[in-house]
């Protein structure tokens, strides 16, 4: 499985890698980007079969990014789950309502993931 | 009736939300660092704590949350969220800072009935060094608790606008 992690922050994209690999996913390759309009880049060039995105982020934030990326092709169905530290329900219906599949809270387990991306593979498979 | 000042009541409502500040840190230290925090029992030496991180927060309430703690801690923080020795730590460090400052952030303010929709946090910056000051311009009100991590000082603050 191809995942393209969205986080301005390179240590969290290292950490949400590491905990979707304790969760027990089989990733054959993580792609990185730093905020939304680098994954629109990153999506248009690549095959991603998961994308995992962070909210607030400078140049494009992650809901903008969904936003757009319904609008792309190639990449409208690729499952986005948000992983975030902006955690109320408001957020959570928003970035729902934008398209996501899926809501992680920071903090985080690999068990939190695991429950939160898991069901949305399976409807995706 | 007796009327409350309204700083004294910004004040009090700080002062309320001081437990769950402190809550909020242990909570992104255990579950992202898989650390504790203790409480300090002697005074933190301020002149010792050389990083700082500020996620700002607008909205009902604002003002700014602060981390701050020395290097030496701020390597062992980025060394256990990467899984990493301290001493293979470099421009991670204050990335990984910053992000304990914002979940700190997120995960007070979620905490805190209704401040979760009404209140937006900034991205982090982080400022190297102890030659620095920072000015609230607006009236404000300021609580903080003071840990340590790795028996290593910092402190969480939070300075709302009044």
């Amino acid at each position: 499985m191809r995942v393209l992690i969205v986080d301005d922050s390179s240590v969290m994209r290292k950490i949400v890698a590491r905990s979707l690999q304790q969760a027990g996913l089989t990733i054959t390759q993580v792609l990185e980007a730093g905020n939304g309009s680098e994954a629109l880049a990153v999506v248009q060039r690549e095959k991603v079969d998961l994308i995992l995105c962070d909210i607030n982020m400078p140049v494009m934030d992650g809901l903008e990014f969904v936003k757009q990326l319904s609008g792309v092709e190639s990449a409208c169905g690729i499952p986005v789950v948000m992983i975030t530290t902006e955690g109320s329900e408001g957020h959570v219906v928003q970035a729902l309502s934008a398209g996501a599949r899926g809501y992680i809270r920071k903090p985080f387990t690999p068990e939190q993931v695991r429950e939160q991306v898991l069901p949305v593979l399976a409807r995706n498979p | 009736m007796k009327a409350i000042h309204p700083k004294l009541a910004a004040r009090e409502a700080c002062e309320s939300w001081m437990p769950l500040l402190e809550l909020a840190a242990r909570e992104v230290f255990a579950l992202m660092l898989g650390g504790n925090l203790a409480v300090a029992s002697e005074p933190v030496a301020d002149e010792w704590l050389d990083v700082a991180a500020v996620v700002g927060l607008a909205g009902q309430v604002s003002g700014t949350l602060v981390l701050r703690c020395t290097s030496e801690s701020a390597a062992e923080m980025a060394a256990r969220m990467l899984k990493v020795d301290s001493r293979h730590t470099g421009p991670e460090v204050r990335d990984a800072v910053g992000e304990i400052c914002n979940m700190i952030a997120g995960n007070f303010k979620n905490k805190i009935h209704g401040m979760g929709d009404g209140c937006m946090l900034s991205v982090p910056t982080v400022i190297p060094g102890r030659d620095y000051s920072l000015h609230a311009i607006a009236d404000s009100t300021k609580i903080e608790v003071r840990l340590l991590f790795e028996e290593l000082p910092l402190i969480v603050s939070i300075e709302i606008h009044n």
